[in-house]
């Protein structure tokens, strides 16, 4: 262990140059950042630069031992393992995900009603959305994620607690009876709520034969909010629950032990204390319920138009695709400063396992 | 913690009645599939109990295409993302590198993003690049949401793993191959198979990416979504019923396996 920390903190030159101690230094070195998983793992060499390389031939043919060291120089430099093994995410994520946003946002700026993107760059979409009542649509998503978030972070946390705290093999069976939920399509899950709230669906036959004869519970705002609560839930709990467990024992029990009450233990420990997980819980749900389609479709019956649905509008049956890439950029830039402003203020490795290798 | 009886009791009421809502939609579908009338009513006769919907889901050869293009897709989508996120997550969670930080910012953005956003992102995309939109357009899509949550999950299992496990095998004289075979695999096992599970769901059940990018190709939930926006039918439920049914029964397999690889584990330790 002592070992390892010199060898990473100190830099080789600033130790002794003692050919010997140099060498073990290199090779415990070489030895740290080789890998330790298989498809990496030579023989089925990961460097670009193998023995047989023809575009390398001229540098072995007089038998020249530069490649033999350039080899072991590139092993035992730190940080090429994981350069490359980082490639092909990082392809994939300027393929799939930077390079179509910038095309939106590039789309953004053209004429109304143009589908190409090769014209004079114009702000007049922008005039549009706020000169027109575009902006409410806007508003009532902003609204309806931060009123999903709240009811959420209300609901979640005991269940949270319960979960990282005070259940033992019933926290596995919840956490997977959740979980499960996921993998089965928002779609169904709202549907099976229109099925229960509609006129003579689950609840309102039930009230009707207790001799209560309601009228349909959908298609107004507290059901769209019921929705995304419903649809949300699951990721808000498991971030709070894994929040929730980084609260040391020792210090809820002291605090009680010196005389807290149960409110200051929550106000002064609990909370401050799994607040990594309560932003990432709430970050999540926001983005996610403010990108929301379908609950105000299904449940709400176009009661409300929220501004992913204006989106789709403006590029189906409005055929006016950069007035929506102007709507998109609008919601882009809204997700992505919150992200980055949220994201930037705790350290997302101790939040998820444990601290980095290095120090 | 110390927790008294009623505190755990009333914990235990509070996961109760929120499961028992969190199944309440399911139950519904469930309920409204076995009706025999066309018009869902609810309190229904017990003789109008059927499962002549479900017969006519699993001989409908709509269903089937559907269910053939979403399973494609999926299938697809998990490969990519398994490769590309065991990858990554060796980037993220064991080399030191110098872009690591932002690195591990990268891999979280596309999951902090409204999908709808980015599917309509990709599709604006392909149209430029001159693509015409198919299944596999959204195999690209669904891979770049989910190659982010493999990646995760599977960074979670590199980060558990108790280096001076490999440290100690090192010690007693195991080569490197021994070591990666018998330590290393077995212990990530878990976290690839876990990966692989929710790649397989998550694209299943995807909506808002599958709407925009695959196209003339219809994956299951668009046909769900536009059948039940217009025309309700009982076939409908029938179909969400049966989706949920497998979606169960993966999970509980996908917990069997984790049980019985840790359990496993831990007996070869006791060894």
């Amino acid at each position: 262990m002592i070992s390892r920390n010199a060898a990473t903190s100190t830099p080789i030159s600033a130790l002794p140059p003692e050919p010997e101690r140099l060498h073990s230094l290199r090779r415990d070195e070489a030895q740290r950042a080789a890998p330790a998983l298989p498809v990496s793992a030579p023989p089925s060499s990961p460097f670009p630069w193998s023995p047989d390389d023809p575009a390398l031939r001229h540098i072995r043919t007089d038998a020249n031992p530069l490649l033999p060291r350039l080899l072991a120089r590139l092993r035992t430099t730190p940080g090429v393992f994981g350069r490359f093994s980082s490639l092909p995410f990082v392809l994939l994520m300027l393929f799939g995900f930077v390079m179509p946003l910038l095309c939106v946002v590039w789309f953004g700026l053209m004429p109304s009603k143009t589908f190409s993107l090769l014209q004079w760059p114009t702000l007049e979409n922008y005039r549009t959305i706020f000169g027109q009542t575009y902006y409410k649509s806007i508003l009532w998503s902003v609204g309806l994620a931060m009123l999903t978030v709240a009811i959420l972070l209300v609901v979640c946390y005991p269940l949270a607690f319960a979960l990282a705290k005070v259940f033992r093999g019933g926290a596995t069976f919840i956490t997977y009876a959740i979980a499960s939920s996921l993998f089965v399509s928002e779609n169904v899950r709202l549907f099976g709520w229109v099925i229960g709230f509609m006129k003579n669906g689950v609840v309102g036959g039930t009230l009707a034969r207790l001799g209560l004869p309601i009228d349909s519970l959908l298609y107004n705002v507290p059901v769209i909010v019921l929705g995304m609560v419903y649809v949300y839930l699951p990721f808000m709990l498991f971030p709070l629950a894994l929040g929730v467990k980084m609260v040391p024992d020792q210090v809820r029990e002291a605090a009680f032990d010196l005389g807290a009450s149960r409110w200051q233990v929550f106000r002064k420990i609990d909370l401050p204390l799994s607040m990594p997980g309560v932003l990432i819980g709430s970050l999540l749900v926001f983005v996610l319920s403010i990108g929301a389609i379908t609950e105000a479709k299904i449940l709400g019956g176009q009661k409300v138009v929220t501004i992913a649905a204006d989106i789709e509008t403006e590029f189906t049956y409005g055929q006016n695709w950069p007035l929506g890439s102007a709507l998109s950029t609008l919601l882009i830039l809204l997700t992505t400063v919150l992200v980055f402003f949220a994201l930037g203020r705790f350290d997302l490795e101790k939040f998820l396992g444990k601290k980095p290798r290095e120090n | 913690m110390i927790v008294s009886r009623t505190q755990k009791a009333g914990f235990s009421l509070y996961a109760g009645l929120i499961l028992l809502l969190f199944y309440f939609p399911l139950f519904c579908i469930v309920v409204a599939s076995l009706s025999k009338k066309r018009y869902f009513a609810f309190p229904y006769p017990a003789e109008d109990l059927t499962l002549k919907w479900y017969d006519a889901a699993v001989r409908s050869p709509q269903v089937a295409e559907f269910v053939g293009i979403s399973l494609k897709i999926a299938a697809l989508t998990t490969v990519c993302s398994l490769v590309i996120g065991f990858f990554a997550a060796l980037a993220y969670a064991r080399y030191a590198w110098r872009g690591r930080k932002t690195f591990q910012r990268l891999v979280l953005l596309p999951l902090f993003f409204p999908q709808s956003v980015l599917g309509l992102a990709l599709l604006m995309w392909f149209n430029f690049l001159d693509i015409t939109p198919s299944w596999w357009t959204a195999v690209i899509s669904h891979t770049v949401w989910i190659a982010p949550i493999t990646t995760l999950i599977m960074s979670i299992q590199a980060y558990g793993l108790d280096d001076s496990l490999e440290e100690a095998a090192r010690d007693m004289g195991a080569t490197r191959g021994q070591i990666l075979r018998m330590i290393t695999l077995p212990l990530l096992a878990p976290g690839m198979v876990s990966a692989a599970c929710f790649a397989i769901l998550l694209s299943w059940g995807n909506f808002a990416l599958s709407l925009y990018t695959t196209g003339p190709d219809s994956a299951l939930p668009e046909w769900l979504y536009a059948r039940m926006t217009s025309g309700y039918q009982p076939i409908v439920p029938a179909v969400g019923a049966i989706s949920v049914l497998g979606a169960i029964v993966l999970v509980v397999a996908l917990f069997g396996i984790i049980h019985w690889t840790t359990r496993k584990n831990r007996r070869a330790a006791a060894r």
